[in-house]
């Protein structure tokens, strides 16, 4: 019997940290995932939980001891945004190369600079070549349910990686929105106990973590942490048919929303895909064939099924909410169109729109411009410019 | 229990050779002493920046190490260890594990004086029960002997090097050891490798098992950086301490107590005549930087004495 | 006491191991298996142990970088690990009694 509540999407981020129960949160404070440790250590000081939180004096501290403590056996987690994560970035690298199956939980806001702590995919998107696994969420149900699969996820044998579950800064992070809770014993249940083979702790075979790997064994590390990857789509559509079993709630690598006879659609990644869903719904009553696909697994990237999933339509908006400053396109846009292309699948005509960067807000009506747009080109055929800034005052 | 040197030397030895360490480096003769001062049935996790001694000793597929060791990044085995004592006390409360364990973090002074004092302050503000151990070669030796803010006054290092018209590094060594006794900790010592290592072992085995956070500042003498007479180590150490350069002191819950006070105070060109390091002030007309070092390290050496109320 | 003498079976990884076997995120699970590889040959110089002039202070096993003077069960100093020595000098300026040579070595 799920547990009906009502609360922001930092506040379900940290409830599930608390049911999850880890051995150690290191965290550090940074707007707007500051909620998280917030909430989470008045857990710690009620007793509710039986983590050791380290209140970090850095967020490279925060990873560091994330990477020390899920070294030695026990199961970390930690939260942060826009710049935190980035300072964290090279022990990112080396969790990820490590394999330690670390849960962050990412509260998208955008890379200084400019200073800014609105929502933008700058942060994450930064450390898409980290090596950890990307979990996207539309809303705070979303967050919540990434977040408890996070470990299963990332603790598999075949994977033993990393992973990061993101849902925008102060858009859903701190709206209340309703949500459905699992109980605290069938997450304990489904989440189960993290029992590595090696662990620093371990007496009876001690181990050592972090070598100098020079060129004769280096290159064979990195393609065992590439099959990990690579193993990872498989193992997040398992955990998350286990999921569905327990909860009910659906989750695939992508949600296709109205897609079934669209001739265009969108592709967006967390809260404005919500925003885009009414806009279809709107549009499509006024006969317009549109549709969204919303990514929710990012890393390892569903390259066969997106190629797959987009073939079929005439015109593709990928909506970036981050620019990669390649003078090309954005992440999401370079993925898709890369995957597009591998797959041989030269139908649809693709084109970006990097839009909302730095928290501007984002309205029905300019999503309403992108489908009128790729409606056009749809039936002309023809692709003025790829590379496009959606919202920006000309 | 007292220190005696065959007792000692029974105890299980926790670093093996085959690491790649220059011959004669320092650093390793600290790590083992200060290694073999923990009780032979305590299993550590052991942590080192990246450094001479991380990276000559763990290179894959060998390790040197016979306990668990994790090497993190440059700048964060203070925060690297923590997270595993804070591991270890979750795991130990819920029952996973039930035995002791140790946590001792090495760095070289570039990863603990400067790009790891952020981690190492966090650490031990945190009060960690762990110890935290700077083997201090006086430069980021690794990397080709640059300057760091542990390097001498005068000191030529590649990055400050004598030249003709500046004599090396122009700015006086941090004091470390006296930032972490200001953060208040249980237990502070500064020691070195001298002797039969009576004072090097008791104090790691003060910090080890003292419960809390213990910083532990030890002079790792360099061949190659400091360019004396490879064989000569002890003899460095030991001029370290008799000129006063380097005391060796220990800061007990806020008490200073020196722990040796020559009788005879050597001048400190004593100590510096025989690193090729400094053989530029000992040129004509460079008289004036040894006694500008004579007198930092007087100043230095005063305030110690006052601090301990043995002045 | 050494490795040596602890008897515990070293193993190590070798150098044409394939990904799939390679142990997984760089891990070594053989602690203190770096004795199993030998820095002798780095030596240009070589300390030879006197027997006769010891006596046994072990004031040298300690000062070796390279854990090179055994000690046995009885606390007494053995032979150099010649497989590990690099000739570095060190035991031979501290012994009192001048009971460790320091010879070139024979190539």
């Amino acid at each position: 019997m799920a547990i009906r509540e009502r609360m922001s999407g930092n506040e379900a981020m940290a409830v599930a940290m608390k049911q999850i129960n880890p051995d150690v949160v290191a965290a550090f404070p940074i707007t707007p995932s500051t909620e998280v440790p917030q909430y989470f250590s008045t857990f710690v000081a009620d007793g509710v939980v039986d983590t050791e939180f380290v209140a970090v004096e850095s967020e490279h501290s925060a990873m560091s001891a994330c990477v020390g403590a899920q070294a030695a056996g026990g199961r970390a987690m930690t939260a942060t945004s826009a710049n935190g994560l980035g300072l964290m970035w090279e022990v990112l690298y080396i969790a990820a190369c490590s394999r330690l199956p670390i849960v962050l939980a990412c509260v998208n806001r955008t890379l200084s600079g400019p200073l800014n702590i609105h929502n933008d995919h700058s942060d994450s998107m930064g450390a898409r070549d980290s090596g950890w696994i990307q979990l996207y969420s539309e809303n705070n149900q979303e967050a919540y349910d990434n977040m408890l699969m996070a470990n299963r996820i990332g603790e598999h044998p075949d994977v033993m990686l990393p992973v990061m579950v993101c849902q925008d800064g102060f858009i859903t992070s701190h709206a209340i929105e309703n949500i459905e809770l699992l109980e605290d014993d069938k997450v304990k249940a489904f989440v189960g106990e993290y029992e590595p083979e090696y662990y620093l702790l371990n007496k009876e075979n001690p181990i050592a973590v972090g070598p100098l790997d020079l060129q004769a064994h280096c290159f064979e590390h990195k393609r065992q942490q590439a099959e990990a990857m690579k193993n990872a789509k498989k193992v997040i559509l398992e955990v998350s048919a286990e999921f569905a079993k327990l909860t009910g709630r659906k989750y695939d690598l992508f949600e296709e929303y109205k897609t079934e006879d669209a001739e265009v659609v969108a592709v967006i990644l967390n809260s404005t895909a919500g925003t885009a869903k009414y806009v279809i719904d709107q549009m499509r009553a006024q006969g317009k064939k549109v549709g969204l696909i919303k990514p929710r697994v990012f890393r390892p990237f569903p390259v066969d099924e997106i190629a797959a999933a987009l073939s079929r339509f005439k015109a593709v908006a990928v909506m970036d909410k981050a620019d990669s400053f390649n003078a090309a396109g954005g992440p999401l846009y370079t993925d898709i169109t890369s995957a597009l292309y591998a797959k041989g699948v030269f139908g649809p005509k693709v084109v970006n729109y990097i839009y909302g960067l730095g928290g501007r807000d984002v309205k029905a009506a300019d999503i309403e411009v992108v489908y009128n747009d790729i409606l056009k080109i749809a039936s002309s055929g023809k692709v003025e410019s790829t590379y496009n800034y959606l919202g920006v005052r000309e | 229990m007292a220190y005696n040197l065959k007792e000692a030397a029974k105890k299980p030895e926790r670093f093996t050779g085959g690491h790649r360490m220059c011959a004669g480096c320092g650093a390793p003769v600290v790590v083992r002493q200060i290694l073999r001062a923990m009780k032979p049935e305590d299993h550590a996790v052991i942590g080192a920046a990246t450094g001479c001694l991380e990276v000559s000793t763990f290179i894959y597929p060998y390790t040197s190490w016979n306990d668990s060791f994790i090497h993190n990044a440059f700048e964060n085995a203070g925060a690297s260890i923590s997270g595993a004592e804070a591991a270890y006390s979750a795991m130990r409360k819920k029952g996973r594990i039930n035995y002791d364990t140790k946590f001792i973090a090495f760095g070289g002074d570039g990863g603990t004086y400067d790009i790891g004092l952020q981690s190492l302050s966090g650490a031990m503000e945190r009060g960690h029960d762990m110890v935290y151990v700077c083997y201090d070669n006086g430069a980021y030796m690794n990397t080709g002997i640059q300057r760091s803010s542990a390097t001498p006054k005068y000191a030529d290092t590649t990055t400050s090097p004598a030249g003709k018209k500046i004599p090396g590094k122009m700015q006086v060594r941090k004091d470390l050891t006296e930032v972490i006794a200001n953060h208040h900790i249980p237990y502070v010592a500064q020691t070195a490798a001298v002797g039969n290592m009576k004072d090097l072992y008791e104090k790691a085995e003060k910090a080890i098992y003292t419960k809390g956070a213990a910083f532990m500042n030890v002079l790792a003498p360099c061949p190659r950086g400091w360019q004396y007479n490879t064989p000569d180590l002890m003899d460095i150490n030991k001029l370290a301490v008799e000129t006063c350069f380097w005391p060796l002191y220990e800061v007990i819950d806020g008490k200073y107590v020196i722990n040796y006070i020559p009788k005879n105070k050597l001048p400190v060109s004593e100590f510096l005549k025989v690193q090729g390091r400094f053989k530029h002030i000992f040129k004509a007309g460079n008289e004036y930087m040894i006694d500008e070092i004579q007198a930092e390290v007087d100043n230095r050496w005063a305030t110690l004495l006052k601090l301990a109320g043995q002045a | 006491m050494s490795c040596k003498s602890c008897k515990k079976e070293l193993k190590t990884v070798t150098p044409d191991v394939t990904w799939k076997d390679i142990t997984e995120g760089g891990i070594i699970p053989y602690a203190g298996n770096a004795d199993l590889f030998k820095t002798g040959d780095w030596r240009s110089m070589k300390p030879v142990w006197i027997q006769e002039k010891c006596k046994q202070c072990l004031l040298c096993y300690p000062v070796c970088p390279d854990t090179s003077i055994l000690v046995n069960e009885e606390g007494k100093r053995t032979d150099f690990d010649y497989d590990h020595c690099k000739g570095c000098g060190v035991c031979v300026k501290v012994c009192p009694f001048k009971a460790i040579d320091f010879v070139e070595e024979s190539k």
